[in-house]
């Protein structure tokens, strides 16, 4: 925060890191895919079922993920239920994608705990059933691992939504009016609700059409989606893949382009729906008693499926002796730990290397962005919010490859600096989202006492605002650090599967099956952002612990 | 010339005059300025400030001991501001929040404390440098307030409604304290206000935003 010259440029200078990455990325994409890339996709025999997949796992996991995160919000807000599911469920957002994939895959494989539980009985079951749950050819485990990810998130984001829809207030009125709970919120909140929702579910969708660990751990082989071949053909030793590759990304993009047309046009839909259902009149008093188990039970499954799968890590990695059908191992044992420890410890530095560089340079640029714009009263359109969602709605896949083959032209690929500088394009936006409204909201009058006591702009920022705003600026910095540690496709792509990180040893041991190690890499990916957010809760609390009125605030 | 001049101190929005100051405040004095809320008060506050929103304009002077002050950003104005609230920083303690307000050129640990300590004396808080200002009463934390404000040695000070946050009795005493201290300090002060107690408490000319003499 030096001279006000600098500042300036800081909104700028930012969007560019942003949006520049993705630019650019694109446009190394189209090159080589103009170059035979196409022709070689049209050849590839698994196109059309790759390219279905893709849709079907993204377009399915996503609807169903809104409509649990709906259901559970009008159905049970304001009940215990409500406060136990968001209270469990918040936490788990903090576990990386793979993490959650392993988990689940731990939890419902034919030699998972389900199969377990029911074995003996009373199931009959002395082996493993010889059923393909995991990488099911049509894409079925793949969607539930997108949904038990992806409620949390949405989750969060309606919450964070409900203070500006006036929810109260409206549900209090269609009660009088004698509407059911489900169909009041969905007629009277929904509206308000969905607009400040939006950009996240269309992060959702994006995400979980071209998400690439997961559906190497959880999605179909052959084919695989169309994203994870665009990967493994970039990862290909023979350099002549890289023409289908770019291609496929392109269709990717394509595809994505096009769901969130299609989303948006059901958008359209509903609502015209919706308004002719409000004109009718019908009260749908009677859905309620349907409903709201349907949600609790929803609810407490995605909790249950995430959460066990936590347990089933935690517990595989100390496992010693486990015969199928035992729920738990005979034995206990550190042994996994110790062999692994060596390479554990080098892709755990590696990872927190990466993610506190990242981080570091995000709430930089950041706190920069937000001081400037409270310094020289800069008002941010519209406009900033979609820029800075970019990189979260054009898929990674779509132009990391591009930026990947730029990385190697220009030389700068393959080193740890350049896949820092690739995780900040993903972890900026989600600092920016997370510090900027608490820090807009912060008490301007405190500025103004500061300044009448004759206090500098930086004098205000680093003793006053700063130090004020300590607890959101750790929280967006724990949000950062856990967006880091569970990037994959960044890290092979741009590291050119030099860089070992937890996530990429995670992803590469899951085909190989060991379940101990794949236990103690997976743990320890979710353990990393877990210290994360438990520091960003203590260290404030330990800091203003004689200072009252600093609690529960921002 | 010493004191606080208001030189045809005007503030417009477009071709709405919202207020209309034309007065000198001598050291000790307070004038009030005293109108119902949406009068204008806070933005004669602003334009006195030098927070004014980018539709107002501003014309006329802001004299402190001769030095136009108009131009200036608040900081480098040498006016003290008390607020409704106290608007005390939370993260620091009572002693923490005096440091802030205290010149830098005071220097040395002891000599710092020291100063803060005989503050606190003068407020009749001696001995609450470490407290948390969460756990002050209103009374105390009115006259924490005050005295911060008085550490960066301002030389006038502007006091938005004060003790319009105070309970009846409180209010009387800290009311006396502040304008006390404004007294023994020989600063010049503006207050503003829509309670006429406080108007008659000050002692001094009264007006509305638009300059008019207000009878109290």
């Amino acid at each position: 925060m030096t001279g006000g010259g600098a500042l300036r440029f800081a909104p700028r200078l930012t969007l560019a890191l942003m949006a520049g990455p993705v630019v650019a990325g694109l446009a190394g994409t189209l090159l080589p895919a103009l170059d035979g890339g196409f022709a070689r996709l049209w050849g590839w025999p698994g196109l059309t079922g790759a390219v279905w997949l893709s849709v079907v796992t993204g377009a399915g996991a996503t609807v169903i993920a809104v409509a649990i995160t709906l259901l559970i919000v009008a159905a049970l807000q304001g009940g215990r239920l409500f406060t136990l599911i968001t209270r469990l469920l918040s936490p788990l957002l903090a576990v990386p994608h793979a993490a959650a994939a392993l988990g689940l895959a731990f939890v419902i494989a034919p030699s998972g705990w389900v199969a377990r539980v029911i074995s003996p009985w009373p199931s009959g079951w002395t082996e493993p059933p010889d059923a393909l749950i995991l990488n099911d050819p049509a894409g079925l485990s793949l969607i539930a691992g997108l949904v038990v990810k992806e409620v949390p998130f949405l989750l969060l984001m309606v919450l964070a939504a409900l203070p500006q829809a006036d929810a109260p207030r409206r549900l209090m009125l269609t009660a009088s009016l004698g509407y059911g709970r489900v169909a009041g919120w969905m007629l009277a909140v929904l509206p308000a609700v969905w607009p400040q929702i939006r950009l996240p579910v269309y992060a959702v969708l994006a995400y979980a059409m071209t998400a690439v660990d997961m559906a190497l751990i959880l999605g179909p082989t052959l084919p695989p989606t169309l994203s994870a071949q665009v990967v493994l053909w970039m990862m290909h030793p023979d350099l002549g893949y890289r023409a289908p590759a770019a291609a496929g990304a392109l269709l990717q993009l394509a595809l994505v382009l096009g769901a969130l047309a299609a989303c948006r046009g059901a958008e359209i839909g509903v609502a015209r729906a919706g308004r002719s259902l409000a004109a009718s009149g019908q009260r749908g008093g009677a859905l309620d008693a349907a409903l709201r188990p349907l949600a609790g039970l929803s609810g407490l499954l995605v909790v249950g499926l995430v959460a066990g799968g936590m347990a089933g890590l935690a517990v595989w990695s100390v496992a010693g002796l486990w015969r199928f059908p035992d729920a738990l191992p005979e034995t206990l044992t550190l042994q996994t730990w110790a062999r692994a420890a060596p390479g554990l410890v080098q892709a755990a530095g590696m990872t927190l290397g990466l993610a506190l560089l990242s981080t570091g340079a995000a709430l930089a640029l950041t706190l920069a962005c937000l001081e400037a714009e409270a310094r020289f009263a800069l008002r941010p359109g519209s406009r900033v919010l979609w820029l800075l969602y970019l990189p979260l709605i054009i898929p990674q896949v779509a132009f990391l490859p591009g930026l990947a083959v730029l990385g190697v032209l220009s030389g700068l690929s393959g080193g740890a600096w350049a896949v820092a500088a690739a995780h900040l394009v993903f972890v900026l936006p989600y600092v920016f989202l997370s510090l900027g409204p608490p820090w807009r909201a912060w008490d301007g009058r405190i500025a103004l006492a500061g300044a009448a006591l004759g206090a500098s702009p930086q004098r205000i920022f680093w003793r006053l605002r700063l130090p004020m705003l300590l607890r959101p600026v750790l929280t967006a910095a724990a949000v950062g650090l856990a967006v880091s540690i569970g990037q994959y496709l960044p890290t092979i792509l741009i590291g050119a599967g030099r860089i070992v990180t937890l996530t990429t040893e995670a992803v590469a041991l899951s085909s190989g099956g060991n379940r101990r190690i794949i236990g103690t890499y997976a743990m320890l990916q979710v353990v990393l952002p877990a210290l994360g957010f438990a520091l960003a809760l203590a260290v404030p609390a330990l800091v203003f612990r004689h200072r009252r009125g600093m609690r529960g605030g921002a | 010339m010493t004191g606080l001049a208001l030189d045809c101190l005007t503030v417009r929005r477009g071709a709405e005059v919202i207020v209309a100051l034309d007065a000198t405040v001598a050291p000790g004095e307070v004038l009030t300025i005293m109108g119902p809320s949406g009068s204008g008060k806070s933005t004669a506050l602003a334009a006195m400030l030098g927070t004014l929103g980018g539709d107002f304009t501003l014309s006329g002077r802001l004299l402190l001991d001769g030095r136009d002050v108009t131009g200036l950003p608040t900081r480098a104005r040498g006016i003290g501001l008390l607020f409704q609230d106290d608007v005390l920083f939370p993260h620091l303690s009572v002693g923490g929040n005096l440091g802030f307000a205290l010149p830098a050129a005071i220097r040395g640990r002891a000599a710092r404390q020291a100063a803060i300590d005989a503050a606190l004396v003068r407020a009749d808080l001696a001995g609450f440098a470490g407290r948390d200002p969460a756990t002050l009463s209103g009374g105390q934390r009115a006259r924490v307030a005050l005295m911060r404000t008085l550490l960066a040695q301002p030389k006038a000070l502007l006091l938005d409604e004060p003790f319009a946050r105070l309970d009846t009795e409180l209010r009387e005493r800290i009311r006396s304290f502040v304008f006390d201290r404004i007294r023994f300090e020989r600063l010049p002060a503006v207050l503003v206000t829509h309670d006429v107690e406080d108007a008659r408490a000050a002692g001094g000319p009264v007006v509305d935003p638009q300059g008019r003499k207000v009878t109290v």
